[in-house]
């Protein structure tokens, strides 16, 4: 008898049912993952056992400036070869196993390390590329092209903690109680069918960006051959990646407020503008038609987390539950109203985030710069050529 | 000069090695204002004079890039020097003076206006020129004609001094074109007729042969005979040369 | 010479039903029809039958039927019929044979290999008639990005101009002369009705037609037929045509007789001579000269109007269109061996030129690899038949799509390939003032909105189907198709998997 090798995440798409969730705290003050693990905990039947994960922000104070990259292997062979690579293009100044602790229900988890690297200074300078993009084509490359390696977060004091099972079990399994962090997001999963391996669990995060998101979207494909213009390859065929990717491009390169960015992925409808004054439609139309195909569709609910703080949005037509409560400093997220009770009874303003409006909080000394700030986008460095130049026709190299 | 001084109705403008369309823009904004605008230190800015109504004037310096005189809608143009190619391109009425000599394609289906080239031109020159009611353009060539002058010619006047290169006129189904020069009988396309002019003919050659010499005599230091004695009429001897051509 | 031809067509008539009303003999401009003196019957000369069905659908009592020419050929699967025929007709006139409409022959139909997605549980379709379904596209070109002052909502990036259609389709370029005025206006009146676009073709803008040239996409040709300022600046969008599909690598040639006042008029050349549209635009030998046409238009119109470029499927049409974006096209218009044509010469019309579905695929793919796709804009034409057609060229990458044959074939036309004669008898392909009249314009222009309408409610239905409530959600989505009957190379080149992968 021969066993059939299940078909991974990546090689074919796997739609998704979810539970998601957030914690903040606006004043950058830090609390355990007690909270998000009861609170994701609460939404266990949104979920199917077959994905979890949290993401986590302000757990690497002594490490700030130095990215962390979460790295999952499946074989000796495969640490070797992405810390060889690793060594190349990054100067690591500690490298360590994440702590782990044994959950019954946690079959053949993959070897978990963290390292805190900064990019090696010569060979950022030669690459033409700023920092972030430096980084990221170099996760690209290990995600795409090192077999058995799999880069799980790669921002700066921040990290993800995900794999395969319920999420409460996946946050015994890290540990997640004994981080502290400013904010939180969670993520239970029902794929509908196993993905197979780690990686594919989600929040799904790149930089200093996680997305955790529930619902499966219809534009995947639209959102996925634009993105994939500048750069952004889906490895994993997810729609988590891809409204991660669009993020990055709108926000990081493109310089847009999150909040324009998510607004320009809800865009109003063509009925909203048709009533809006002639300056403000002009506005709305030019960022539909430049943006036409980063417009996402379908039912959709997302945190994004960032080193700025969270935001959350629904699809246009608020196909998907997500309730928003506050308390203080403090901002709750969740799929499910009583999630956020359970953590938080007394919750004021609990309300749900309407269709194709961002909600946006914000640490208070990020709130403070913008409000400073010019409102005009901040585009990245101008990004280099995608296409490699060489002198000679690449089939005559390789020959 | 520079950019926004005028002098009663003219006006100057320099237009150095800056990129089309901030010359046509300077161009443009000194015509909203002056009805005669010099171009100095032109190189090679494409369109100068593009869809110039009638009233206006250029008078360029340099060397005017291509498609000059591109829609050309009653204004006039003078180069104080070489154009280059596709002058006059789809032209519609007015005036283009060549001190000098032209590029290829010039006259691209123009229907109305004259174009005067004291030297030489190109190759396809007066390609696909068409009249209609009272829109006859002229092109009128001092010097050698590259080939295929003439193509598909469809209307209008073609005036040559010199002499034309090989496939003369290939589908010519209307308009004409005067030679100084006789054909070879055996070099007279297939489905043309090459005769000498008339009287009506030497009335109008003596008209653009007049305007010719009005603008380049100076330049030649003597007029060119402009009786139209001894030229050559080429016409088609059908304005339906394809109409057996096909069967459905 | 004896003429070999044989009829095509067989006109049957029903003895008993037939009335002897002579309203076929008045149908028909061909004179296939006649009344027997001698007997007071009708007969029919079958040899003249082009098989527009004009008579049989005024027959008030259904008795007639055209039928194919009976006759067998020899047994021969390669010297058919149809082959010898041709020979015989070259035989006869040393000719160029010529045809008209769309490439007839059995090639793959690649829409009908594309099949459609619906949502089921993981996520929800949308019902079109009681929620939201944007169908507005928008065309021009767009800068990759955009600066813009969020506080403010105001654009600082100077926005290209662009053009709104309300129905992901347009009517594509029929020139006066090939077509009738009145089709002209049938189509400039159903394009204001919908919100969207007719295309002038490269025979001028009649003056009656000034009044939609909102709606008008006025189009310049090698012949640069009435091409002026006014011209140019009146239509919302200008269309430079370097080809057709139907007629890839060759130019045009309306005969003379179809050269009346009015077409003469408009084109601004002389009654009743030939109007030859060159081969090549000549002053485009290459794709800097693109260029160099590109931004004349561009100056002659102070930069308010896209300029679209439009080219027939050929084999190597990734790479031009490419070329094209690059020399400034701000809609890319790529049109594949089926569309249709009011002449060409049969051989080109049947051999040159390839698929549109596997063109656009390649073009919009080619543009994504370049990372160029998004800042322009990209139009397929060449046999859209249905609704389904153009979710299939939106799925595959297009913005929009245009339709000629299709809304022709809603005014009347029976696709009898015979526009070249002059002889329309639905008053479309046709100046002669008798046949023209029987295409009313506001009647004719009622059909082919109801065409329209219908295929967008279709369009929306689809799409709701598949959780798509925005058209911009659809354009490229090629998870949206799945491919049946289509070899792996092909499924490549269309970039779409195959059913129940």
């Amino acid at each position: 008898m021969h066993t059939r090798e299940s078909l991974r995440e990546g090689a074919v798409r796997i739609p998704s049912g979810c539970a998601i969730a957030g914690i903040m705290d606006r004043t950058g003050a830090r609390h355990d993952g007690g909270d998000i693990l009861r609170s994701i905990a609460l939404m266990h039947d949104r979920g199917n056992g077959l994905g979890g994960g949290f993401a986590a922000y302000g757990i690497y104070p002594e490490y700030k400036d130095l990215y962390a990259f979460h790295v999952m292997y499946e074989s000796q062979e495969s640490r070797i070869e992405t810390e060889a690579y690793l060594d190349t293009y990054f100067m690591c100044e500690k490298q360590e196993r994440i702590p782990t602790e044994p959950v019954a229900a946690i079959k053949n988890p993959p070897d978990i390390w963290r390292y805190f690297a900064a990019p090696h200074p010569m060979r950022l300078n030669m690459s033409g590329l700023d920092e972030s993009e430096y980084t990221m084509q170099h996760v690209f490359h290990i995600n795409g092209k090192i077999d058995g390696a799999f880069v799980a977060s790669s921002g700066k004091n921040m990290g993800a903690f995900k794999g395969v099972g319920y999420p409460e079990d996946i946050g015994e399994f890290y540990r997640i109680r004994d981080y502290d962090a400013w904010a939180w997001t969670a993520h239970g999963r029902f794929p509908t069918n196993t993905p197979g391996w780690w990686g594919g669990a989600h929040p799904f995060t790149l930089l200093n960006w996680s997305v955790v998101h529930n619902g499966e979207i219809s534009s995947y494909d639209a959102n996925r051959r634009y993105v994939e213009q500048f750069g952004y390859d889906c490895e994993l065929q997810t729609d988590t990646e891809v409204i991660a990717y669009l993020f990055d491009l709108l926000a990081r390169r493109h310089g847009f407020s999150q909040e324009t960015a998510a607004h320009i992925m809800t865009a109003s409808s063509w009925d909203e503008i048709d009533r809006m004054d002639p300056e403000r439609a002009a506005y709305e139309t030019a960022l539909r038609i430049a943006y036409s195909s980063a417009l996402v569709n379908g039912p959709f609910s997302v945190i994004l987390g960032s080193d700025e703080g969270l935001l959350a949005i629904n699809d246009r037509l608020k196909l998907r539950a997500l309730m928003v409560g506050e308390k203080g400093p403090m901002t709750y997220l969740a799929s499910e109203q009583a999630a956020i009770e359970v953590v938080c009874p007394d919750a004021e303003n609990i309300r749900s985030i309407e269709g194709g409006v961002p909600f946006v909080v914000q640490l208070d000394e990020v709130a403070e710069r913008k409000r400073r700030e010019s409102a005009e986008n901040r585009p990245a460095r101008e990004k280099p050529c995608r296409h490699e130049v060489g002198v000679m026709p690449r089939k005559r190299k390789e020959a | 000069m520079t950019d926004g001084q005028t002098e009663g109705a003219q006006a100057s403008v320099s237009l150095g090695t800056s990129h089309f369309r901030e010359a046509n823009e300077r161009v443009r904004a000194a015509l909203a204002t002056a009805d005669v605008v010099e171009l100095r230190d032109v190189f090679a800015q494409r369109y100068l004079g593009c869809a110039l109504p009638a009233g206006k004037r250029l008078e360029i310096r340099g060397v005017p890039g291509n498609d000059m005189a591109c829609y050309l809608d009653g204004g006039s143009i003078e180069v104080f020097g070489n154009a280059q190619d596709q002058i006059g391109n789809t032209m519609n009425g007015g005036s283009v003076v060549i001190h000098g000599r032209c590029g290829d394609a010039a006259g691209y289906a123009m229907r109305g206006g004259r174009i005067f080239v004291r030297d030489g031109c190109g190759w396809r020159v007066g390609i696909h020129m068409k009249q209609f009611e009272d829109r006859c353009p002229a092109i009128v060539i001092g010097g050698d004609a590259g080939s295929f002058l003439g193509e598909y010619l469809a209307g209008g006047v073609i005036v040559l001094m010199g002499s034309p290169g090989e496939y003369l006129a290939t589908g010519m189904h209307g308009g004409v074109i005067y030679l100084r020069e006789p054909l070879d009988p055996d070099a007279v396309p297939e489905g043309l007729v090459l005769e000498p002019v008339d009287a009506d003919d030497r009335t109008v050659l003596a008209d653009l042969l007049g305007e010719y010499n009005d603008h380049f005599a100076a330049d030649l230091g003597a007029p060119v005979d402009a009786t139209g004695e001894g030229y050559w009429r080429l016409r088609p001897a059908s304005s339906r040369p394809y109409a057996a051509l096909y069967a459905s | 010479m004896v003429d070999y031809l044989l009829p095509r067509y067989k006109v049957l008539r029903d003895r008993d039903e037939c009335t002897a009303c002579g309203a076929c003999v008045r149908a028909c401009a061909n004179g296939v029809h006649a009344i027997d003196e001698a007997t007071g019957r009708l007969v029919a000369d079958h040899a003249a039958c082009v098989n527009c069905q004009r008579c049989v659908v005024m027959c008030p009592t259904a008795a007639l039927a055209i039928t194919r020419w009976p006759q067998v050929g020899a047994g021969s699967d390669n010297w058919t019929l149809e082959v010898m025929q041709d020979i015989a007709k070259q035989a006869q006139t040393g000719a160029v044979l010529l045809s008209s409409m769309g490439n007839p022959r059995d090639y793959p139909i690649y829409w009908d290999h594309l099949l459609l997605n619906a949502s089921q549980v993981t996520n929800p379709s949308i019902d079109p008639l009681r929620e939201p379904m944007e169908t507005r596209v928008f065309l021009g070109s767009r800068p990759g990005m955009l600066k813009v002052n969020e506080r403010e909502h105001a654009v600082l990036t100077p926005m290209p101009p662009q053009i709104r259609l309300d129905v992901p389709l347009m009517f594509s370029a029929m020139s006066f002369g090939s077509v009738s005025l009145n089709t002209q206006m049938a189509l400039a009146l159903a394009a204001k009705e919908l919100g969207t676009y007719f295309n002038t073709g490269e025979g001028g803008l009649h003056r009656d037609l000034e009044p939609y040239a909102d709606h008008a996409i006025v189009q310049v040709a090698s012949g640069r037929f009435g091409v002026d300022p006014h011209y140019l600046n009146a239509g919302a969008a200008i269309e430079i045509k370097i080809g057709q599909g139907a007629k890839p690598g060759i130019g045009g040639h309306l005969p003379g007789e179809k050269i009346n006042d009015e077409v003469s008029r408009t084109r601004m050349i002389p009654r009743g001579t030939d109007a030859i549209s060159p081969a090549p635009h000549h002053d485009i030998y290459s794709i800097e000269d693109l260029r160099q046409l590109v931004f004349s238009l561009k100056e002659a119109t102070l930069y308010r109007k896209p300029v679209a470029v439009k080219i027939a499927a050929v084999h190597n049409v990734a790479a031009i269109a490419s070329g094209m974006a690059r020399a400034g096209a701000d809609i890319i218009v790529v049109d594949g061996f089926r569309g249709g044509t009011g002449a060409a010469p049969k051989r080109i019309r049947d051999n040159v030129g390839i698929p549109i579905e596997l063109a656009l695929a390649a073009v919009d793919q080619r543009l994504r690899d370049e990372g160029i796709r998004s800042t322009v804009s990209l139009v397929a034409s060449g046999s859209i038949r249905s609704s389904a057609d153009v979710v299939r060229a939106i799925a595959l990458g297009a913005d929009a799509v245009s339709i000629a044959s299709a809304a022709l074939i809603a005014l009347g036309c029976h696709q009898c390939q015979d526009c070249s004669s002059g002889r329309c008898n639905w008053g479309i392909a046709t100046q002669n003032p008798d046949l023209t009249k029987r295409l009313h314009p506001e009647a004719a222009a009622e059909r082919v909105v109801n065409l329209v309408r219908g295929w967008t409610r279709e369009v929306e239905e689809m799409m709701g189907g598949m959780g798509i409530n925005a058209i911009d959600s659809l354009r490229g989505n090629r998870l949206m198709l799945r491919g049946i009957g289509l070899n792996d190379k092909e499924l490549e080149i269309l970039g779409v998997k195959y059913a129940g992968e």
